[in-house]
């Protein structure tokens, strides 16, 4: 048994909230550098150079990447061999992200009711929580601040056996097409396939999570990255909306087990700032 | 790079082209989703507005809280889209024009077309350089909605985008 104190991840969440707001992910700036060398068009130009001198503002003054700071989404994977000390798991996390969000500057974006209320919670709280026992004395902690205005775009569908690769390919760009300009392209695309209705959305958010550097480990997936990355540029909805050979800067597929009968598939829309952090809680 | 001064004459609105970069000047109110939903509301039940539409330009803007000695916090523009269903609502009573993000419905271009508006769209993604040109802030209404209360800001240089002509020509149409 190890005993591990629950301030420790509210400790952590606090200071990755802060973090993650300001400061794109390495992959992602690359990305973005990488993309703005490919744009022909003035308008698609200037987005890109927007986008690229936006994040060395935050980085500088330590602003927000964007206004929309997200809302908390929080997954833990705890050692069946740990035991959690010094007050309630849940509302450790729940605090790390109200200081996080309080004590930095980033907007309280959760309403407590969400069709009758609608009423501002002050500390961007609640969280949603995904937690998983595992083996070992370990904890992983890991923390994404979605935007809601690529969230919004978000689709799921429940595709047969028959439908195949080509029905997970249109139904990709069909979400893709109806986010159009909205969504704050250059998109990052979490895709979920298999599972059950509902942990197939939960999946395609995961596949957010992935860095850059990494593709599926499963060639065949890896292979169908590629080329709904390619369908999506040749979309042309382009940076900001305004044309152009950027779309999307990556594709991330997380698959699982499902039924004889289905082939669930999600389409996690993600801005260009997906933030995310991980860490171990030791 | 054209630069206006807002409110703008109706000639200089319709001399605009979708697609145009500008610098916007002048006083905007702040207003998204929950601040529409209360200027709707007190418009039916004839109650008096916490400011006067007339010839006034809305950003679509929620930003985080300002740090000590900062105006405003990250201030980039949210969808538009959302707002759509308010906007001929607003237009009668004069709004001049909208700055935002995203495409707009066919009823904001009539509406765009038959006043002879405006629809700005600035930077998706980028409230870290926009919040660098906006140089005043001060509150108007609806506090208790945090960051989706309306607030009077003023703008230098504020940099976007013609998004919807007066003609009802779109940025997102264009080649």
């Amino acid at each position: 048994m190890k005993e591990i104190q629950v301030k420790k991840i509210s400790d952590a969440l606090r200071k990755a909230c802060g973090e993650i707001a300001v400061d794109y992910a390495p992959d992602i700036v690359a990305a973005l550098k990488k993309c703005a060398q490919q744009e022909t068009g003035e308008r698609s130009i200037e987005a890109m150079n927007m986008l690229l001198q936006n994040a060395k503002i935050a980085h500088q003054d330590r602003i927000p990447i964007c206004q929309d700071t997200g809302m908390a989404i929080v997954w833990l994977r705890v050692g069946q061999d740990v035991h959690f000390v010094g007050g309630s798991l849940q509302q450790s996390i729940q605090k790390g992200i109200a200081d996080g969000y309080t004590g930095n500057y980033l907007r309280a974006s959760i309403v407590d009711d969400p069709l009758y209320g609608r009423k501002n919670t002050k500390t961007n709280t609640p969280a949603v929580i995904h937690m998983e026992i595992v083996e070992g004395d370990r904890v992983s902690l890991e923390l994404m601040a979605k935007g809601f205005g690529s969230e919004n775009k978000s689709a799921v569908k429940m595709l047969t056996p028959a439908d195949g690769e080509q029905g997970v390919i249109d139904f990709v760009l069909e979400t893709v097409k109806k986010a159009g300009p909205n969504a704050c392209p250059p998109f990052i695309i979490g895709v979920g396939i298999g599972g059950s209705f509902d942990s197939v959305t939960e999946l395609s958010k995961y596949a957010l999570m992935r860095s850059f550097t990494e593709s599926n480990p499963d060639v065949r997936y890896a292979a169908l990255e590629q080329k709904l990355l390619d369908e999506i540029n040749a979309l042309h909805i382009g940076p900001m909306g305004f044309h152009g050979n950027t779309t999307a800067l990556k594709v991330q597929i997380e698959e699982a087990p499902t039924h004889i009968a289905g082939m669930p598939v999600a389409v996690n829309m993600c801005c260009h700032a997906c933030r995310h952090w991980k860490g171990e809680i030791e | 790079m054209k630069r206006l001064s807002l409110p703008l004459d109706e000639e200089i609105r319709t001399s605009l082209h979708a697609g145009e970069p500008v610098l916007l000047n002048g006083e905007i109110y702040t207003a998204r989703d929950a601040a529409h939903k209360k200027l709707h509301e007190l418009i039916q039940k004839n109650k008096p507005l916490p400011f006067d539409l007339k010839d006034c330009y809305i950003y679509y803007v929620g930003p985080t809280p300002a740090k000590p000695g900062q105006v405003i916090g990250s201030a980039g523009p949210t969808t538009s889209g959302r707002m759509d269903s308010y906007v001929p609502e607003l237009a009668q009573y004069g709004m001049q024009g909208m700055i935002g993000k995203g495409r707009r419905n066919d009823s904001v271009k009539e509406t765009i077309k038959k006043n002879h508006m405006v629809y700005f769209v600035a930077g998706g993604g980028a409230g870290a350089l926009l919040s660098r040109s906006i140089i005043k802030r001060e509150p108007v209404a609806f506090e208790e909605l945090l960051a989706e209360a309306v607030t009077k800001i003023t703008v230098k240089d504020f940099p976007c985008f013609v998004g919807i002509d007066a003609e009802g020509n779109d940025i997102y149409d264009l080649d």
